[in-house]
Formats: C-alpha cells, sequence, structure tokens
C-alpha cells in the first residue's frame, strides 16, 4: 500500500496548514473584536491606566501582532498557555475536559448511528407505509428542536419533575461506571436527536437509491433471501456515504459541536469550557479549544477517506493511481 | 397458443394469459397484457420488440422480480407444477437462481460494486446449497473458466471495476449458470457490449444451450441477434406477443405489419444501401391507454375497417402450426402487401386517421 502512505502524509502536511490559517484567523479575529482588550481582562474592573500599562508591558501586549503569535504559540506547543482572565493553564484545562467530552460524544455518537440506521432502514422498507411516516414525523420532529430547547425541556420534565434522571453534573466512569451512565442518558440523548433525525432521513432516500440498483435485482434473481438482499446489497451500500459524513460530524461534534449540550447539563468538558472562554473573550483558552476542535475534525476528516477506500473498493484504485 | 396438439415436447415453462400493470401517479400502465406462451426444453426462444414493448417485464415476471406494491399480476407462469405468479416469496427463492436464472442487460451495474466477483458467485450458490467457503469459491473458479475468464484462479479474487464490460457479462452468465438451472433468461445480454464481444458471448449462450440442453429465453430488439441463434421468436408490441413463430417463418413469412416494419429498417449487406434508413413511422403507443382493437393499428399503413376489432393470437396461415398472429388482413393479401422495393417492408407511414400518431 505505498498508494496509502503517501495519501497519510499529503493528508498530514494539509492538517498542519489547515491548523496554522485557524490558529491565524482566531488570533486576528480576536485582536479586532472591540472590547476585547486583554489587559484590560488581566487587571480587573478598577485597575487604573498605570497597572493597565504595566500589564501590557509585562504581557507582551504593546508588541507587534506577528510577535504576539508567535509567542502564543510557543506556549501552546509547550504547554505554558495560560488564561488570560484566571491564570490558569489552557493545556490542563482542556485535558480535564476531554474525559468528559468523549465521554459525551462518543456514546452519543454510538446512540445516534444505532438509532439512525435501525430508523432509517426500517422507513426505507416500509416506504410510504405507517411506519415510514410515523418515523418521518419523529425525524423531522429531531432535526427541527433545538439542542439548548430539548435540553431544558428534559432537565425540567424528565430530571427534575419525574427525577428519572440526575439533574445534570458529571460522574467519573472511573469512579462509578453506572452513575456516569445514568449522568449522561439525557445529555446523549439531546445531542443525538438532531443526528438521529438527519441520519434516518439520509439512509432512506440512500436505500431508496440503491434499491433501484441493477446489483440489487441481481441479488434477488440470484435467489437470496429478501432479508439477505437489503442487510448485504442495499444497507451495505447505502450506508458508505452515511459512513463518511459521520466522519465529520462526530469531529465536528468533538471540536465544539456539544457546547451547547456541555452547558445545558453543566458538564465541565471542552465544550463548556470553549463557552466560558467566549463568553469572557479569553484568547488563549479561544486558541486552545479552536485548535482542538480543528484538530479533530481535520484528523476525523482524514480518518474518513482512509476507511472510505475500504468500505469502496473502487476508491483504491485512485489513491494508488495518485 | 392456440394450438395444443399433443405431439410437441412437453413444456419445461408455460405463460398463460400474464397480464401486468403498473399503477403510476399518471394512471395504470398496461406493461404487460395476456401474453402466452411456452418456453420447450432445449430450445432457445427470442423475444424481440423495441423498448417499452414488456419484454423485459415479461421476462422479470416469470421470476417475481416485478413484484411490489404498486404491480398487479394476473395470469399464470407454470413451471414444473408450480404456479410462478401465485408462489410464496421463500418458494420464488428457491426457484431463482436454481432453476431460472436471469442475465441482465447492463453488466456494468448489474455487479455489486463493492465485493469481489468470485464472492457474489458464492453467495448466489451458498444461497442454494449447504456447502462450505473453499469449496464454493473452487466452484466459482471453475465457472469463470468455463465462460472464458482467462487466469480465472486470479480473476475470482478481482471486484466489478476491474473487469471489462464482456468479462462482467461472462461473469453474469457464470454466476446465473452456477447451480445448474433448467432455464437461462439472457434480457439483451449484449446490448451494452460492442459487436464482437457481443457475438463472443452468443457464441457462449449457444454452446451452453447444446452442451448442457439448457434453454434459454433470449430477449432483445435487435434481429441480428435474434436471426443468430434463436430456434423460435415471439414478436411484442405494446405488451403483447403479436406473431409467434419459428425463427425461418418469421424471418422469411412475416405475417404481422409490424413485424414487416422490423424486418424492414434492418440494413442489408446484400443489397445497395438505402437513401434513408427505413423505419416504423409514429411511435409506440402510450401504455396507459393503449389504442383499442388492434394495437399496432395507428402506426399500420394496411389497416382497415376490421382493426378496430381486437385481433387474437391464432394460427392464421392454412398448413401452419406454430405460427401465429394478430393481423386481420388476408393472409394471401400479405404477401404483396409486405413488398417494399423488393424486400420484406412496411409502406409509407398512413394517412392520418386519428389519435396516437407521432409525426
Amino acid at each position: 500500500m505505498e498508494g496509502m502512505g503517501r495519501f497519510i502524509i499529503r493528508r498530514l502536511i494539509g492538517m498542519v496548514a489547515v491548523l496554522f490559517a485557524i490558529s491565524v484567523m482566531v488570533f486576528l479575529i480576536f485582536n479586532v473584536i472591540p472590547n476585547s482588550d486583554p489587559a484590560q481582562r488581566i487587571g480587573g474592573k478598577n485597575a487604573d491606566q498605570a497597572l493597565i500599562d504595566r500589564i501590557n508591558d509585562e504581557w507582551g501586549f504593546n508588541d507587534p501582532l506577528p510577535e504576539q503569535y508567535v509567542t502564543m504559540m510557543k506556549n501552546v506547543f509547550t504547554g505554558d498557555l495560560v488564561s488570560y482572565q484566571n491564570q490558569r493553564d489552557v493545556v490542563d484545562q482542556i485535558e480535564k475536559g476531554i474525559p468528559v467530552t468523549f465521554s459525551l460524544c462518543i456514546g452519543a455518537a454510538i446512540l445516534w448511528m444505532l438509532t439512525a440506521i435501525v430508523f432509517g432502514y426500517l422507513s426505507a422498507i416500509k416506504a410510504g407505509q405507517a411506519t415510514d411516516r410515523a418515523l418521518t414525523i419523529l425525524a423531522l420532529i429531531g432535526i427541527s428542536l433545538p439542542v439548548f430547547f430539548l435540553g431544558e425541556m428534559l432537565l425540567y420534565y424528565v430530571a427534575f419533575k419525574l427525577s428519572l434522571f440526575p439533574v445534570g453534573d458529571y460522574v467519573k466512569f472511573t469512579e462509578d461506571p453506572l452513575q456516569w451512565a445514568n449522568h449522561l442518558i439525557l445529555p446523549w440523548f439531546t445531542l443525538a436527536v438532531l443526528f438521529i433525525g438527519f441520519y434516518s432521513r439520509l439512509l432512506r432516500s440512500n436505500m431508496l437509491d440503491v434499491m433501484d440498483e441493477d446489483y440489487v435485482r441481481t441479488a434477488r434473481a440470484k435467489g437470496l433471501p429478501e432479508r439477505q438482499v437489503r442487510l448485504k446489497h442495499v444497507l451495505r451500500l447505502s450506508l458508505i456515504p452515511i459512513v463518511t459524513l459521520f466522519g465529520l460530524d462526530f469531529g465536528a461534534v468533538i471540536g465544539g459541536g456539544a457546547i451547547l449540550t456541555e452547558t445545558v447539563y453543566n458538564l465541565p468538558g471542552v465544550g463548556q469550557y470553549a463557552g466560558q472562554a467566549v463568553a469572557s473573550l479569553d484568547l488563549p483558552p479561544l486558541i486552545g479549544v479552536t485548535l482542538f476542535g480543528a484538530f479533530f475534525i481535520v484528523l476525523l476528516n482524514t480518518l474518513v477517506d482512509i476507511v472510505y477506500a475500504y468500505l469502496d473498493p473502487r476508491i483504491r484504485l485512485g489513491t494508488q493511481a495518485a | 397458443m392456440t394450438t395444443p396438439d399433443g405431439s410437441r415436447p412437453e413444456a419445461l415453462l408455460s405463460v398463460d394469459d400474464l397480464k401486468v400493470r403498473f399503477s403510476t401517479e399518471d394512471g395504470v400502465v398496461r406493461a404487460v397484457e395476456g401474453v402466452s406462451f411456452e418456453l420447450r426444453p432445449g430450445e432457445i426462444l427470442g423475444i424481440v420488440g423495441e423498448s417499452g414493448s414488456g419484454k423485459s417485464v415479461t421476462a422479470q415476471t416469470m421470476m417475481g422480480l416485478t413484484r411490489s406494491g404498486n404491480a398487479t399480476i394476473e395470469g399464470s407462469v407454470r413451471f414444473r407444477g408450480m404456479d410462478l405468479v401465485n408462489a410464496s416469496d421463500e418458494q420464488l427463492q428457491g426457484i431463482r437462481g436454481r432453476e431460472i436464472s436471469m442475465v441482465f442487460q447492463d453488466p456494468m451495474t448489474s455487479l455489486n460494486p463493492v465485493y469481489r466477483v468470485g464472492d457474489q458467485i458464492v453467495e448466489a450458490i451458498q444461497a442454494h446449497r449447504e456447502i462450505d467457503d473453499d469449496e464454493a469459491k473452487n466452484r466459482a473458479r471453475e465457472l469463470l473458466e468455463s465462460v472464458g475468464i482467462p487466469n480465472a484462479a486470479k480473476r475470482v479474487d478481482d471486484y466489478p471495476y476491474q473487469f471489462s464490460g464482456g468479462m462482467r457479462q461472462r461473469a453474469m452468465i457464470a454466476m446465473a449458470l452456477s447451480l445448474e438451472p433448467r432455464i437461462l433468461i439472457a434480457d439483451e445480454p449484449t446490448t451494452a457490449l460492442d459487436v464482437t464481444i457481443q457475438a463472443q458471448i452468443l457464441a457462449l449462450l449457444q454452446r451452453l444451450n447444446q452442451e448442457r440442453d439448457l434453454a434459454v429465453i433470449l430477449i432483445t430488439h435487435d434481429l441480428g441477434v435474434i436471426a443468430e441463434v434463436t430456434d423460435r421468436v415471439l414478436v411484442m408490441y405494446a405488451g403483447q406477443i403479436v406473431e409467434e413463430g419459428s425463427l425461418e417463418e418469421i424471418f422469411y413469412d412475416p405475417q404481422h405489419p409490424y413485424t414487416w416494419g422490423l424486418m424492414g429498417s434492418l440494413t442489408r449487406l446484400d443489397q445497395p444501401p438505402p437513401d434513408r434508413l427505413p423505419n416504423i413511422a409514429g411511435a409506440p403507443p402510450s401504455l396507459l391507454a393503449p389504442p383499442t382493437g388492434c394495437r399496432f393499428r395507428p402506426r399500420c399503413p394496411h389497416a382497415f375497417e376490421k382493426c378496430p376489432e381486437q385481433p387474437d393470437l391464432e394460427v392464421r396461415l392454412p398448413q401452419a402450426t406454430g405460427h401465429a398472429d394478430r393481423c386481420w388482413l388476408d393472409p394471401s393479401d400479405k404477401k404483396r402487401l409486405r413488398e417494399v422495393e423488393g424486400r420484406i417492408g412496411l409502406q409509407a407511414p398512413p394517412a392520418p386517421v386519428g389519435a396516437g400518431r407521432g409525426s
């Protein structure tokens, strides 16, 4: 697989370029946003001009922008990046948030993929019937529900009124796996609903398209049981684009899509940290979480391309020829 | 069929008054309207007609492949005492591939792109026989060899995109033969292939027919293909069989004006090329509302007052037994009427007589 090696190297170079571009953009945007003066944040509300000047001097805020950028990126790589707001180490904070964010995102992803496949499959094979219509309506509701609304509703009615689940917060898996899951069920569901709706619709239409393919007729003409035709020929082929999309969405969810869910359920993950950083216009955490998010999006993108080659043998020739 | 005489070999497959209708948004499409024919053991039966004449629907209905919520299927398709029209899905699964196999028009899309060719053949074998993977794969390799795939031992692990069109059609045929069926339905098997490959595929079908006594239904719009390999021919038009007979009867003594038109549209190497290729004027009728009476009437230059009445498919020639057609014209007049510039053909388009005509 010589082609594959070259392909991966090419993607890694691309990844570095993308991350560089993103960091520059965030840095520049931050510097043109009004009211984002870092010295003001560090000095606090009652800081006098002398204090502000001293802070500007000490932190290098008077240096030219490229110089400031280089200093900041150096800090990112040495792990010395600290928040302007509270001087906490950014990398530490992100590391602390990772298990929470991963617990939330991986759980939700499993939930949304499994449910979407079942719903999409049922919808497709019962196309036009009552089951299909019911699932269509459900999917549209799911797609239309904003996370913050659904999250608050579930928290109020299911967690608070009915006391079926704890009201927010996070328990470490290593402490108590059962409580961990119990605390995460509502967030998982909240985060997954949108994707279940979207993916099941997509799978349904993919399957209906594939069902008309000549090779599906061939499979039937061979005398395969209908179930085998549907699973091995129709579903398998219909999943290829879904897997692609999943890779991208999963990267996006880890890289920031979970901000709302984490905030609503008070889960101390990377998303909540990002939310707080945005609220306080704190540049170092913003750079940190943006790079973190971008890294996962680009990484998953690359993984998707690799997995894609295995899912669809026709792609392999392309990578080898390239 | 109108001549049930006892002397013929017993039919392997008999289709009786098959009707297939599809309800669509625009109305009911009468794709097949009362098709009856028999397939005898070891024969190659050709079904010819233009696109939309119901050839493929007839063939696919025989295997239950047109079953769906919007399809209405009437009549019967009898195979070894079983009516395939009313058979359960499980019964049909047992028949498909094992007793009756099918090869489709477009080999480029008829194989699943993500599975190896060998595995797709193995899948067909294992759908009907309990044999282990290695044995099935060996069998797949043998089959590919037998249809003339070079280097089959290696090719068996290839994906369809690594095969050329002709090789894919061979692979499709190998797959169709994997369980030694009695009947092979080949639905335009050579249409998507170039002419040299077409000849190879036809030769292969003929060889299999002779070696294995395989009965073949060959569906095509290409009279050249029909002439090359078939024993008997059905000519279909607008969902009906308009003429049926042996290859010689259809080619040398065609009785239906539509068949004349088909013959007339052939270019012939033994005659000087015409200025303009003859065609049948007008377009095939919409199957949403086919013409009443003879369906070819709106396009037929020989239509007369009897034609609004529906002609049955029956033997109309004095001495014939198996040569039947749906045309009211007197058989004695036909010889004269079908003569166009020294060969069989359809005359110039009729004067406008009513609805249903094209340009």
